[in-house]
C-alpha cells in the first residue's frame, strides 16, 4: 500500500502540489488524472523520490520514503516509468532490460525475469538485439514498463504511457495492465491524460487541479459524475 | 619508401598514446560533460611517483602498478573533491577547476623533483627493431606501447559491453536521471569514471616519459594532442578515441617528417579542422537527435 | 544575478554610456598618473603597465566568453599576431606607434575573423580543443619561417622615444595604460550598443536570437573579431615591454593564463579583467618574495607563483563561481542591503559594464 499524506511540492516560486494525499491499495491501479500542469509528473517524481516535498510523507508498506534517495526507493520495490518513457536509446532492447534488473543481485535471477518479461512483450523479444533507437513508440512503452517490470517492483508508477499511442495500441497497454495488477498483486499508479480508458481499467481514481486534490473516489463513481468530467476531464 | 614506412611507424606508435590520453579525456566527457584539462598532469605526477620508485630500485613493473593505482585514487579524489561540488553549476567552472589543477600538480611536480628534465628509463630497449638488414624506426618499447594501449582499449571494451559495472556506467552516461530511476547510483558511477579514466592518463603519462625530456611539462603537448584525437574522433566515443588518436598521430607525423616539425601543431590543427567542418561532433558523433 | 545598487545621490553619472564611460576613464587615468608617477617605484610601474595589457587581453576574452558565450583557449597566439605583427613594423618601417598599434589590432582582429568563421560551427569543447591546438601551433611558425621571424632569436622592437626627461619605461607604462583604458571605455560602449544586446541574445539562446532576426553566425564572428584585436593590442604591448618578439613569448601556458585570468576575475565584466591581471602579474611576484623570505631559495620559487594561482582559481571557481568580481558585487550587495542601504553601493560597481 502506497500512502501520500498532505504532500507539498515547490520548484523555486512555483507551488506545484499542494496539500495532496492519496492511498493507493495492493493489486489495484489507482489513476491520477488532471489538465497539463496539474502536478501529476511531479507527484510520480516525489514518490519516487526525485524531487524531494516540502511537507507531508510518503509511505509504502508503512516505511516511510520521504527523504529517501531515487536509488533507495527503487530498492524499496517502487519502479517510475517516466514521461516521455525514458527508454536509454544508446543501450539495446535487452541492455536496457538488463539495466532494469541489475538491482535483483543475482545473475540467475536476472536472466529469468528478462524471460518472463519478453513473455509479457513477444514484440520485444523479436527486437531484444537492437537499439532501442530503432524501436516504434508502442515498442519503445512496452520497454519502458516492461524494464520497470524487470525489476520486480511491488508499485508501478506509470507517467501517461498512453501518449502518441494508438488506440488500439492503448487498448492492449491497458488490457496488460489490469491484468498486471490482478495476478502479480501490484500496486499500480498510472497518470494519464486519456481519462476515459484509464478509468475503465482504474479501481479508484484521483483528479489533481493546480497541484490539489479536487476529487478522489472509485473510478466508477467518478466516471458517473458527469459534473465533474466536463470541468476537470473533458469527456 | 623506407622514410615513408619509418615515418608511418612512428606515427602509429605516438597516435597510439594519444588514444589513451583522448580515452582519458572522453571516458569523464561523456560522464560528466567536462573536458578534464589536468589528465595530462594527473599522469605525469603519477609517471613522477614511479620515476621516485625506480631510483628506489624498485622493479618497473611494480612501481607501473603502483602509477597507475595512484592513478586511480588521484582520479577519485579529484573527482569527489573538486568536481562534486560543482555538478550542476555553470559548465564553465569545472573546466577551469581542471585547468587549475593542472596548474598547481604542475607547480608541485616542478617543486618536488626540480624543473631539469630527467630520463626515464624504459622497460624495453628503445633501438629500432631490425628487419632483414635494415633497422627500422619501430623498437621493443614501441611494441611496449602499441600492445599496452591495445591492452588498455580491450579491457575498457569489455568492461563497459560486457560488466555490470559497464553498463551502469553507460546508462549513467547516456541518461542520468533514467538510470537513477532504475537504482544506479550515479554518483559512485560518475567517481569510478574519473578513477578509468585516470588510469588511462597514467598509462599515456607512463608510456611517454622515456621517449621525451621528463620535466614537470612534459605531458601538456600530449594533453593537446590527445584533446585533439578525442575532438577529431567525437568526444563521445571510445573507439572515437582510437581512431582519432591513429589519424592524429600519422597526421602529426607526416606533417613533421616531410614538412618541419614546426608545423606539427598546425597540420593537426588542419586535420582538427577539415574533421570539424564535415563532423561538428566528430567522426563518431552520436545521432545528434539526441541533445538539442 | 544580484541586483546593482544604485550609486549614492551625491555621486550622479551622466545616464549617456560614452559620456559616462569617458570621466570613469579620465578618473582612472588620472589616479593610474598618480600611482605612477609619485606612488610606485619604477619596477612596480612597469608591472602597472603589464596589468594594463592583460587587463586588455582578458577585457577582449571576456567579452567573447562572458557576454558572447564562445571560449577560446588560442587568445595567446592572437597575442603573437599583434606582437609579430608590431614587431615586423618597427623593424621594416617607420611609421609611428599608434599607426603600429592599429595595424597590429586589425591583423589580429583578421585573424579573429578567419578562427571565427569555423568556430561558428563547433560546441563548446569542440572550440576549445581547436583554439587551443591553435594555441600551440601558431606560434611556432616563428619558428619555421625563421627569415621572415628570426626564429628562437626573435624581432627586436623598438620603444617609443619619450618627449623630454621623462623616464622611457614609465613613458611605455603610460602609454600601455592610456591603451587600456581606451579599449576600456570602446568595449564598454560597445557592451551598451545593439552588439552588446546581440551578443548576451545569441549567448543566451542562438535559435531564439536567429527567430529576432539576429544572424547568428555573424555575430559570433564580429565578437571573435572584436576579442582578437583586443589580444593583438595586448600582444604588441607584450612586444614593446618585453623588447624582443619569438615564440618562446608566447607558450601555451601564456593562453591558459589569459582564459584562466579572465574567468578569475570575472567572465563579461571589464573590471573583472583588471582583477585577473593584478592576479597575472602580482602572484608571480607576491610568491618569489614570500619563498625567498621563508628560506626556500630561488629554485622553487617559479613554481610557488604558479601553485598559488592554481589553487586560488580552483578556489574561486569552487567558492565564487561568477569570479573575484562576480564574489565582489555579492558581498558588496549584501553589505550594500544589510549595512548601508540608506546612503547606497560603492562606486566601483558603477564601473560594471558589459554584463547585464
Ligand atoms: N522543474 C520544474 N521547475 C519549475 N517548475 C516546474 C518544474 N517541473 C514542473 N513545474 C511546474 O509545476 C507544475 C506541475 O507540473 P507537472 O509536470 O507536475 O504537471 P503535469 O500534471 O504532469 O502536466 P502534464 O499533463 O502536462 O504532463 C506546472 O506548473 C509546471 O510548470
Ligand atoms: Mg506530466
Amino acid at each position: 500500500m502506497l500512502e501520500v499524506e498532505g504532500v507539498s511540492v515547490q520548484y523555486g516560486a512555483v507551488r506545484a502540489l499542494e496539500d495532496v494525499s492519496l492511498t493507493a491499495e495492493v493489486g489495484a491501479i489507482t489513476t491520477i488524472l488532471g489538465a497539463n500542469g496539474a502536478g501529476k509528473t511531479t507527484l510520480l517524481r516525489a514518490m519516487s523520490g526525485l524531487v524531494h516535498p516540502r511537507r507531508g510523507t510518503i509511505r509504502f508498506d508503512g516505511r516511510v520514503l520521504t527523504g529517501r534517495s531515487v536509488e533507495q526507493v527503487v530498492r524499496a520495490g517502487i519502479a517510475h516509468v517516466p514521461e516521455g518513457r525514458g527508454v536509454i536509446e544508446e543501450l539495446t532492447v535487452e541492455e536496457n532490460l538488463r539495466l532494469g534488473s541489475l538491482i535483483l543481485g543475482s545473475r540467475s535471477a536476472q536472466k529469468a525475469v528478462i524471460a518472463e518479461v519478453l513473455e509479457l512483450f513477444p514484440p520485444l523479444r523479436d527486437a531484444r538485439n537492437r537499439y532501442a533507437s530503432s524501436l516504434s513508440g508502442g515498442e519503445r512503452q512496452m520497454l519502458a514498463i516492461a524494464r520497470a517490470l524487470a525489476s520486480r517492483p511491488k508499485a508501478l508508477l506509470l507517467d501517461e504511457p498512453s501518449l502518441g499511442l494508438a488506440p488500439i495500441v492503448t487498448a492492449r497497454l491497458m488490457a496488460v495492465l489490469r491484468e498486471l495488477s490482478r495476478s502479480a498483486s501490484l500496486t499500480i499508479i498510472l497518470v494519464e491524460q486519456n481519462a476515459r480508458s484509464a478509468l475503465s481499467i482504474a479501481q479508484s481514481a484521483v483528479v489533481l487541479n493546480l497541484g490539489r486534490v479536487v476529487a478522489a473516489d472509485t473510478a466508477s463513481s467518478l466516471a458517473a459524475d458527469t459534473n465533474l468530467r466536463h470541468h476537470y476531464l473533458g469527456f | 619508401m623506407n622514410f615513408f614506412i619509418n615515418v608511418t611507424l612512428n606515427g602509429i606508435s605516438s597516435g597510439m598514446i594519444f588514444a589513451a590520453m583522448a580515452l582519458a579525456l572522453v571516458l569523464i566527457y561523456r560522464a560528466t560533460r567536462i573536458v578534464n584539462f589536468a589528465q595530462g598532469a594527473m599522469g605525469m605526477f603519477t609517471s613522477f611517483v614511479a620515476y621516485s620508485l625506480l631510483q628506489q630500485k624498485v622493479g618497473y613493473w611494480e612501481a607501473f602498478a603502483a602509477a597507475l593505482a595512484i592513478g586511480m585514487v588521484l582520479g577519485v579524489v579529484v573527482e569527489r573533491i573538486f568536481i562534486r561540488p560543482l555538478h550542476g553549476k555553470a559548465e564553465l567552472n569545472p573546466v577551469i577547476v581542471t585547468i587549475g589543477l593542472l596548474i598547481v600538480f604542475e607547480g608541485i611536480a616542478g617543486t618536488i623533483w626540480g624543473s631539469t628534465n630527467r630520463g626515464f628509463s624504459p622497460p624495453f630497449s628503445q633501438t629500432g627493431l631490425r628487419v632483414g638488414r635494415t633497422s627500422i624506426a619501430f623498437s621493443h618499447f614501441d611494441l611496449f606501447i602499441v600492445a599496452s594501449v591495445i591492452i588498455l582499449m580491450a579491457v575498457m571494451l569489455v568492461l563497459f559491453r560486457f560488466t555490470r559495472a559497464g553498463l551502469r556506467m553507460r546508462a549513467a552516461a547516456f541518461a542520468p536521471e533514467t538510470a537513477r530511476l532504475l537504482g544506479v547510483r550515479v554518483g559512485r558511477v560518475l567517481t569510478l569514471g574519473w578513477a578509468l579514466a585516470a588510469v588511462a592518463g597514467s598509462l599515456a603519462g607512463l608510456l611517454v616519459a622515456p621517449t621525451t625530456a621528463f620535466g614537470p611539462l612534459y605531458m601538456d603537448f600530449y594533453l593537446v594532442y590527445g584533446f585533439t584525437a578525442a575532438v577529431v574522433g567525437g568526444l563521445d566515443s571510445p573507439v572515437g578515441a582510437l581512431v582519432g588518436g591513429l589519424i592524429t598521430g600519422l597526421g602529426v607525423s607526416y606533417v613533421g617528417g616531410y614538412l618541419g616539425s614546426s608545423l606539427e601543431p598546425l597540420g593537426a590543427l588542419a586535420l582538427l579542422m577539415v574533421v570539424l567542418m564535415a563532423r561538428p561532433e566528430g567522426i563518431f558523433a552520436r545521432t545528434a537527435a539526441r541533445r538539442v | 544575478m544580484p541586483k546593482i545598487p544604485r550609486p549614492p545621490k551625491w555621486f550622479h553619472l551622466p545616464r549617456q554610456p560614452l559620456v559616462r564611460h569617458l570621466i570613469l576613464a579620465i578618473v582612472a587615468a588620472g589616479g593610474f598618473y598618480l600611482l605612477t608617477n609619485d606612488i610606485l617605484s619604477t619596477y612596480n610601474t612597469v608591472l602597472v603597465g603589464e596589468i594594463a595589457f592583460y587587463a586588455i587581453a582578458l577585457g577582449g576574452l571576456s567579452i567573447l566568453t562572458g557576454a558572447n558565450g564562445q571560449i577560446s583557449f588560442g587568445h595567446g597566439a592572437l597575442m603573437a599576431v599583434g606582437a609579430y605583427t608590431a614587431a615586423l613594423l618597427m623593424v621594416h618601417t617607420h611609421f609611428n606607434l599608434v599607426l603600429e598599434l592599429l595595424i597590429a589590432i586589425g591583423a589580429a582582429a583578421i585573424a579573429g575573423v578567419i578562427v571565427g568563421i569555423p568556430a561558428t560551427r563547433l560546441k563548446g569543447p569542440y572550440l576549445a580543443g581547436m583554439t587551443l591546438i591553435l594555441a600551440v601551433g601558431l606560434p611556432l611558425l616563428g619558428n619555421q619561417y625563421g627569415s621572415v621571424f628570426n626564429g628562437d632569436q626573435g624581432l627586436v622592437t623598438t620603444p617609443p622615444s619619450p618627449p623630454g626627461s621623462v623616464n622611457p619605461e614609465l613613458w611605455l607604462t603610460w602609454i600601455e595604460i592610456l591603451g587600456a583604458l581606451v579599449i576600456m571605455v570602446l568595449l564598454a560602449n560597445l557592451m551598451k550598443s545593439r552588439f552588446g544586446r546581440m551578443f548576451r541574445a545569441v549567448r543566451d539562446d542562438e535559435v531564439a536570437a536567429s527567430l529576432a532576426g539576429i544572424h547568428v553566425a555573424r555575430t559570433k564572428v564580429i565578437a571573435f573579431a572584436v576579442s582578437a584585436g583586443c589580444a593583438g593590442l595586448a600582444g604588441a604591448f607584450l612586444a614593446l615591454s618585453s623588447g624582443v618578439v619569438s615564440s618562446g613569448e608566447f607558450p601555451l601556458s601564456l593562453s591558459i593564463e589569459i582564459l584562466a585570468g579572465m574567468v578569475l576575475g570575472g567572465a563579461g565584466t571589464l573590471v573583472g579583467a583588471w582583477w585577473g591581471g593584478i592576479a597575472l602579474v602580482f602572484f608571480p611576484q607576491w610568491a618569489s618574495s614570500i619563498s625567498k623570505a621563508a628560506g626556500l631559495g630561488t629554485g622553487g620559487n617559479a613554481y610557488l607563483g604558479t601553485i598559488i594561482f592554481g589553487a586560488v582559481l580552483v578556489l574561486v571557481m569552487m567558492l565564487a563561481p561568477s569570479g573575484i568580481q562576480g564574489g565582489f558585487r555579492r558581498v558588496g550587495s549584501f553589505a550594500d542591503r544589510r549595512l548601508f542601504r540608506p546612503r547606497g553601493g560603492d562606486v566601483t560597481k558603477s564601473l560594471q559594464t558589459g554584463s547585464e
